[in-house]
């Protein structure tokens, strides 16, 4: 069993890189990118739980991750920049999600897969419409901006030298930002660690078997409606509360960052590179295709210099074509990965 | 008791644990299944005969919830039965194993087994505790795999076993549900000579156990004079004879039925 182990230090070094990314990389861009790859990481595991280990295929994970995000947004906008208020506006957001999730799940759990997939698809359009219109309430296209709670301030000061000045600790520091950081950091970790649980779980087992031979599971004792609604309303509280805590780090919401169908491919294509069913692979495909987006730009300026001399290259490698190589990218990762990249170490590239 | 009452005797004084009154099924317009009525008793071994599309895996299917029935209804010590999901069934003591191998392919042959054990004791609704702490759960998973000699393939996905091992994997999953109701669909079919004693032997035991009702469809005439107690016979969906399995072989109603079909008694 030394290929899971493998797979399990790969994504906990990304974690181990992660916690101390406000030290590694001091640039702000690339905490920005840090924190990203945080929250994602919790977004593609949850999304995970339902298409990878129950075959759930939902269209709606961003617009629960929207919830959270709004919930913070509106509580925060409309009242103050207290925690009182971030908690009342994420317990909001995922209450609504859960409902939600709950109503959807009951109503259309029964129904075929494909079915399914559609009144996700249909729930979320209605929210992303919702978003745009009732723009007094929410900000409509241009979305939200408001103040994140004191602590995360830049001009915060979480320790002060003898001057009274912020201190530093290895060149860093100590101001709001690495407060807001390791907020997100470390919720995201413990929400992470929570769904480890839950696959490794009796429930995780049953997850599985819901997926490999439904009829089956029914057989032996298990109301699959039941515990596929349970699944949905625990993916879709977990993405509210990662679009909360996404929310506090921003400091903006709008339908871009939260609730938009590109953001539903990015989640799509994140479970795949990592491999779907595989906790661990979110941690993999969602930092390299958080990576890939912030990066890959820059990767190819830089590329498309060195090759300045020789003729085509450099127009091929040019930054503009940054979304072709990409797709280049995702699809040598399918044909050499075909279960995604934890998925196909795991279970080995023979079959 | 009443004195010299046959062992026959005693055993019908037993509450049947599992009855269908006038159960039928319709497809369409062809009656797969016509108004059977049947008892069975705890103690008692019943082996379902009948020609291939008799009706013995749809009679099964309907008692189980794999299917609703037309009309007639399904009764377990009193409770019905007849509208009931199969996971609702299962949990009143029905428990099933099935024609053809019916298992989680990509899951272990220990985790296969342990999901049916979970789904008895009412732990698969526990979220957050490690499966390897669960050790009871995985000790009595253990239980079923030696006792169905698959002990050495606990790890290996259960799709990458054979047949005959697939067979008795689709077993261990039912004893691990220790129902009160066993229904086996023919549990040898395909199996090679060596294996088939494994599972048949398993299913002895089982009928040792006076509280357990075994309803068992099997082709293999050497394993009917082997394990029942009593026959009862399908023909184009109804149930044509029942009794002491001495009786019900020679009778003439099944040897007509045998021989007016491919002779899979023989
Ligand atoms: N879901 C269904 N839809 C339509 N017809 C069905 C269905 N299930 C069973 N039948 C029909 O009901 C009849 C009985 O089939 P069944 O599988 O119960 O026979 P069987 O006695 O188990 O036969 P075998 O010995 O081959 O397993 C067959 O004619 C079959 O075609
Ligand atoms: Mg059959």
């Amino acid at each position: 069993m030394n290929r899971t182990l493998s797979v399990k230090i790969i994504a906990l070094t990304i974690w181990g890189l992660l916690l101390f990314s406000p030290f590694l990389f001091q640039d702000v861009r690339q905490v920005e990118v840090a924190a990203r790859i945080c929250v994602f990481i919790v977004l593609v595991a949850s999304y995970d739980l339902l298409i990878g280990y129950t075959g759930i295929v939902s269209f709606a994970h961003t617009m629960f991750f929207g919830l959270g995000a709004y919930g913070v947004a509106i509580a925060m906008k409309q009242g103050d920049n207290t925690w009182g208020y971030w908690i009342v506006g994420a317990l909001a957001g995922v209450l609504v999600a859960a409902v939600l999730a709950v109503l959807i799940g009951l109503l259309s759990l029964r129904v075929k897969a494909i079915f399914f997939a559609m009144i996700t698809l249909a729930a979320a359009s209605v929210a992303l419409v919702l978003a745009s219109q009732l723009s007094s309430f929410t900000g409509g296209e241009d979305g939200m901006t408001y103040s994140s709670p004191d602590i995360f301030k830049p001009a915060t000061k979480l320790l002060t030298d003898d001057e009274g000045k912020v201190a530093r600790i290895a060149g860093v520091r100590m101001n709001g930002k690495i407060a807001a950081y390791y907020f997100v950091f470390f919720t995201s970790a413990v929400m992470f660690w929570v769904m480890l649980r839950i696959v490794g779980s009796p429930l995780g087992t049953v997850l599985k078997a819901i997926r490999e031979n439904e009829a089956r599971a029914e057989g032996i004792g298990y109301r699959v409606v039941a515990y596929r609604t349970a699944v949905f309303v625990i993916a879709a509280t977990t993405a509210a509360l990662a679009g909360a805590v996404y929310a506090a780090w921003l400091k903006y919401t709008g339908p871009d960052t939260t609730l938009s169908f590109a953001i539903m491919i990015d989640i799509l294509l994140m479970v795949v590179i990592g491999g779907m069913g595989t906790m661990w692979g979110a941690a993999i495909g969602a930092t390299l295709m958080v990576l890939a987006q912030y990066y890959l730009r820059d990767l190819m300026e830089v590329a498309s210099d060195a090759t300045s001399a020789i003729p085509l290259l450099p127009e091929l490698l040019s930054p503009d074509r940054w979304l072709l190589w990409l797709g280049i990218i995702f699809i040598l990762l399918v044909y050499f990965f075909p279960a995604g990249i934890a998925g196909t170490i795991i279970r080995g590239r023979a079959k | 008791m009443l004195a010299g009452a046959t062992e026959q005797n005693l055993n019908h004084m037993i509450h049947p644990s599992l009855s269908t009154r006038d159960l039928t099924i319709r497809f369409g317009g062809h009656t797969a299944v016509n108004a059977v009525t049947c008892d069975f008793r705890p103690g008692e071994l019943t082996v379902i005969v009948g020609p291939n599309g008799a009706g013995k895996t749809t009679y099964f299917n309907m008692i189980s919830g794999q299917l609703t029935p037309t009309s007639g209804s399904v009764e377990k010590d009193g409770v019905d039965l007849t509208r009931m999901s199969a996971s609702q069934i299962a949990r009143h003591g029905v428990g099933r194993a099935f024609q053809l191998t019916n298992l989680f392919p990509q899951l272990s042959v220990l985790e296969n087994i342990r999901l049916a054990v979970q789904a008895q004791a009412g732990d698969g609704r526990r979220f957050f505790t490690p499966v390897a702490k669960l050790s009871e759960l995985t000790a009595r998973a253990e239980r079923y795999l030696e006792a169905t000699k698959l002990s050495d393939k606990a790890e290996l996905p259960a799709a990458a076993l054979a047949h005959g091992d697939q067979r008795k994997l689709e077993v261990a999953l039912l004893m691990a549900m220790e129902p009160d109701i066993y229904m086996f669909d023919e549990p040898t079919a395909g199996m090679s000579l060596d294996h088939a004693p494994d599972v048949l032997d398993l299913i002895a035991e089982i009928k040792h156990d006076h509280s357990k009702t075994v309803l068992l469809v099997e082709h293999k005439m050497d394993v009917v004079r082997a394990l029942a107690d009593r026959i009862i016979v399908l023909h184009n969906g109804e149930l044509i004879a029942d009794g002491d399995p001495g009786e019900v072989m020679s009778s003439q109603v099944v040897k007509d039925v045998y021989l007016g079909n491919a002779g899979e008694m023989a």
